[in-house]
């Protein structure tokens, strides 16, 4: 066994946390400034974060995840790391040419107090950064929440600093898709093209992270979301964002800041939540929903009913983020699937109230921990086996000692392709997930089966 | 008709000058000391372990990487707590493929498991040495582990929490080794600041620790080796084989009796000289371990370092045996080597990983008629490049100085000269050198580009000048490789392949890099209409 030193028994642990369901606001920081058109993202801190995040990243797209540091040493630790992040933003716009640098902190930097603000504006006095060029910033403690905190506190720092209005309206809508794969970003664009609505999206890493092999290394791929376009977030008709974990905060900022309305919805996981997006966009847009979109939404619906009889009942321990977890519980609820342990390492009261909310309608009461720890859930597991696991590849460890179907969601995927070229938004993605799900209960199925019933057609 | 497009080859001054253009006055003055060119009369110095510039897309880490990571990160049955919040923890999770084999099912192994105090805010505002003791306390609890380490990241250090005051008192409470590492990131200017913290604790708190005679007549440590893709494991089969007893390893496979007992050893073995040689000074000065360095990559690297054991032991038993297991070893090797030769020679490569790794490899290539067109470490100091005898000539600077020194003694009872005085004249007779390390480039041709700390602009730059047939780095750096069409490989994870080590390790390296060079994924790159654009006016059927 792996992690043989696993217990049944549950002692409450005040201080200490084993084996993660999050990481740290930096790398979140650095996802979402990679979906923004010709952005070096900057982690202003030691080098060994910027190291560590562009590994995480890296390991999980397997594409180049380009971004600078600011190379903290113990003098700038002790003298604060102006110094070093205006010598950077120099040096990257001379070597690296990108049209936008988006800077987060660190937990050491955020610890001595350096201010984003001022070394940004001291940056642009000293002439530092070119005309026509940008610099967009964060703060992103690692001492708060979670890398999905990290990727909010960006997107809405990239709005703050760059959205503008100009008085005359867009007629778009901005999309907010939260920290999904570039793959989903693609989808959630071709979705709400179907509908027939204009939009920005923010930000977009489809192309940027699961980009072709050319001959050529581009750091800057034709791709992602143009600083004009955020510019002109300011002017659109409303924002549409998808999480409230990922997303609310920057629409709520536009909203406060340009009076561009908000809408908060779940991501598009599953057959609800993608109805409610495709229904909010026609009704925001003032379209109709095409055939096209029924179509795919009835394929889904048909391969639900198909395989029912796989789905109904099984139990399931699920492990990720809370705005895709939200949306995968409904969607397993919608299967007729039982979700029964669910864990985010990412803080929020709230989440764990949805969550029962949701399986309540089932009548049931799952367990459900924020800032729980992939520890937690395994020892629920052994307290209360179940028929799938479904989260990152760390849950690996886990399905291989207690011998359970695993279906890979979530970040980071380290073992497996696919994730960053297929969708698990939309209807096409829930079909995906769909997929992933029977086959492997009926892989299982398959294994386990006595000769003498062991089926041919399933 | 298909042109043959002539490979330009660019002289290496010509290639120094494109890669610093780019860069502002400043940049460029320093980068230039940090690229050197072999070869070059009156000029062998190249600078090393100074700070990366901000800004500049550094390969590099920091020094809780070297010292969690690297260094106790391959160790089995230590708890290791990192202090800070999650990320440094998370990301040092199972990533660095150290594998270890327990002994039994039931034997400690917690190296799947990742311990962290989670510091949130109101950690980092009122302190975090509370939650540290209850943390260590809980870990106690559920693993009851033989021993406990703590790790500080960079905000323990400047809030002030004393790891070390915590270590004490938890030893003392749970009466088992408890013992903490100050690795904040920002110390040093690279891993290797974290290697050092992570010798001179090792050494201070387990290192003799256990004074049990360990059975064995050839009794060595192996230092630097970290088990990668299980590379000790091939080391240690190919010492048994030997008669040879390893009495630990630093710190690949390894476990904290190894360390304990490490000063019973008769000698030790320095693989990744960089990242290890602090803790063989050390041992040397305390106990009287002499230390020579070897290198298990490679198969005559290895057939090398296994005789120069056996010479240092004197002993015409291990002698012969060596002898005999290396003859029973090649004949595997030199059949596969004869099989990619004719696909490999005359193929370039370039090697930019660690501190050890990008000289240890060169071997290998070399091995397969392969050249080292440009190579650096990432974290290394300049006695890894030009040899140890520029250790006394290199300047201590202010980041280095942060980095404790330990000064240390003979021990009173247990220093023990392992050879007399006659038997090292008589080994310095024959040639045989200890603490000795010649480094990488004077191993390297003339007209080689040697380059410290290499970042991404001048990675991409290189390729796109020289198009050597392979590249080695590591995970940050294979991807935008290999959209240029160059394969690369990782030499941190192997790809997650391996083991490279010994004898067997050389053939796994050879069969890969033949796949690797030979592969026609590269030519897919052109699709039929891209290679024949002509135009045509309809459709074409015939």
């Amino acid at each position: 066994m792996l992690l043989r030193h696993t217990p049944t028994e549950i002692k409450e642990r005040t201080a200490l946390n084993i084996n993660p369901a999050k990481t740290c606001q930096p790398v979140g920081a650095m996802y979402a400034g990679l979906g923004i058109q010709g952005c070096l993202p900057h982690s202003h801190g030691s080098q060994g974060c910027c190291a560590y995040h562009r590994s995480a990243l890296t390991r999980h797209y397997k594409e180049p995840v380009s971004a600078a540091t600011s190379s903290f040493t113990e003098g700038a630790s002790v003298f604060g790391g102006q110094a070093n992040l205006v010598q950077a933003i120099e040096n990257i716009f001379t070597v690296y040419e990108p049209d936008v640098i988006a800077v987060h902190t660190t937990c050491l930097s955020e610890t001595i107090g350096d201010d984003l603000n001022q070394i940004v504006d001291k940056a642009q006095k000293e002439g530092k950064i070119p005309a026509g060029k940008n610099v967009v910033f964060a703060s992103t403690p690692s001492y708060v929440g979670s890398h999905v905190t990290g990727f909010s506190n960006m997107v809405k720092g990239t709005v703050t600093g760059l959205a503008e209005s100009t008085g005359k309206k867009n007629h778009k809508v901005n999309i907010i898709p939260g920290w999904v794969e570039p793959s989903d970003m693609e989808e959630i664009k071709r979705l709400t093209a179907m509908v027939g609505v204009p939009f920005i999206m923010l930000p977009d890493t489809s192309g940027v992270l699961n980009g072709p092999m050319t001959g050529k290394y581009e750091m800057f791929p034709k791709a992602g979301t143009p600083v004009a376009d955020i510019k002109s977030t300011g002017d659109s008709m409303g924002t549409l964002a998808l999480g409230e974990w990922c997303s609310a905060d920057a629409a709520r900022a536009l909203d406060s800041k340009f009076k561009v309305p908000c809408r908060v919805l779940d991501m598009p996981i599953g057959l609800k939540a993608t109805d409610r997006f495709v229904d909010t966009l026609r009704i925001v847009g003032g379209t109709s929903v095409p055939e096209s979109v029924m179509f795919e939404r009835g394929q889904l619906l048909d391969m639900m009913a198909d395989y029912h009889q796989y789905f109904f009942d099984k139990k399931v321990a699920l492990v990720g983020d809370p705005d895709q977890l939200i949306a995968l519980t409904e969607f397993l609820l919608t299967l007729d699937m039982k979700p029964m342990h669910i864990v985010t390492g990412t803080p929020g009261k709230k989440f764990e109230d949805r969550i029962k909310e949701l399986c309540a309608e089932k009548g049931y009461e799952p367990n459900v921990r924020a800032k729980g720890d992939m520890f937690l859930l395994h020892q629920w597991i052994k307290n209360e086996p179940v028929d799938l696991l479904m989260g990152n590849t760390y849950c690996k460890y886990i399905a291989r000692d207690e011998d359970l179907p695993f279906v890979r969601f979530g970040f980071p995927i380290l073992d497996r392709p696919g994730h960053q070229y297929f969708p698990s938004v939309g209807y096409k993605g829930g079909m995906r997930l769909a997929e992933k799900i029977v086959g492997q209960l009926l892989d299982r199925k398959d294994r386990d089966a006595p000769e003498e019933t062991f089926e041919l057609v399933l | 008709m298909a042109v043959e497009k002539k490979k330009k080859v660019m002289n290496a001054d010509a290639v120094k000058e494109e890669l610093l253009k780019k860069y502002p006055p400043k940049v460029a003055r320093k980068r230039a000391k940090q690229i050197h060119i072999t070869g070059e009369e009156g000029n062998s110095e190249i600078m090393a372990n100074v700070r990366t510039i901000p800004g500049i897309i550094t390969m590099r880490g920091c020094t809780y990487a070297g010292c969690k990571g690297v260094i106790l990160g391959p160790t089995r049955d230590i708890v290791n707590i990192t202090h800070g919040p999650i990320g440094c923890g998370f990301y040092s999770w199972l990533t660095r493929r150290n594998q270890t084999k327990a002994p039994s099912a039931t034997s400690d192994n917690f190296m799947p498991y990742a311990f962290s105090t989670d510091m949130q805010d109101e950690d980092i505002i009122f302190g975090g040495e509370k939650k540290l003791e209850q943390a260590c306390l809980e870990a106690y609890e559920i693993f009851k582990p033989g021993a406990m380490a703590i790790f500080a990241t960079c905000p323990v250090g400047l809030i002030g929490d004393d790891v070390h005051a915590v270590a004490r008192k938890m030893k003392e409470k749970l009466g088992i080794n408890v013992f903490a590492f100050s690795c904040e990131g920002y110390k040093g200017v690279s891993q290797s600041a974290g290697h050092h913290i992570a010798n001179n604790q090792i050494f201070t708190h387990v290192v003799g620790e256990k004074d049990v005679e360990i059975p064995g007549e050839y009794k060595i440590n192996v230092l630097g080796e970290y088990n990668i893709g299980g590379d000790a494991f091939e080391i240690e089969r190919i010492l048994e084989k030997c008669g040879i007893t390893m009495v630990s390893t630093f710190s690949g496979n390894s476990t904290y009796d190894q360390f304990a007992t490490a000063h019973t050893a008769d000698l030790n073995t320095v693989m990744c000289h960089r990242s290890i040689n602090y803790v063989a000074e050390m041992m040397e000065t305390k106990y009287g371990i002499p230390w020579i360095k070897i290198n298990f990559i490679g198969a005559e690297a290895t057939a090398k370092s296994l005789r120069k054991i056996a010479q240092y032991f004197g002993d015409k038993k291990l002698i012969d045996r060596v002898e005999e297991v290396i003859a029973e070893e090649m004949p595997a090797v030199t059949a596969v080597q004869d099989e990619v030769f004719p696909h490999t020679k005359g193929k370039t490569a370039m090697l930019f990983v660690g501190g050890s790794r990008a000289h240890h490899y060169q071997e290998l290539f070399n091995e397969m008629g392969m050249k080292t067109l440009s190579a650096g470490y990432e974290f290394g100091h300049r006695d890894d490049y030009e040899g140890r005898h520029v250790i006394p000539d290199i300047k201590v600077d202010a980041d280095s100085r942060n980095i404790e020194e330990l000064e240390i003694e003979q021990d009173p009872t247990r220093f023990k000269p392992r050879k007399t005085e006659a038997e090292l004249a008589k080994l310095a007779e024959e040639g045989f050198g200890f603490k000795e390390y010649e480094g990488m480039m004077p191993e390297m041709d003339s007209q080689s580009i040697v380059i410290d700390d290499l970042n991404q602009y001048e990675a991409d730059k290189l390729v796109e000048l020289m198009k050597p047939d392979i590249f080695c780095a590591g995970i940050k750096e294979k991807f935008s490789i290999q959209k240029m069409g160059v394969p690369m490989k990782q030499l941190h994870s192997y790809d997650y392949g391996g083991p490279y080590a010994g004898f067997k390790g050389a053939i796994n390296f050879y069969q890969d890099i033949k796949r690797m060079v030979t592969s026609k994924v590269w030519s897919g790159m052109k699709a039929p209409w891209e290679e024949n654009p002509e135009l045509s006016a309809t459709y074409v059927w015939e």
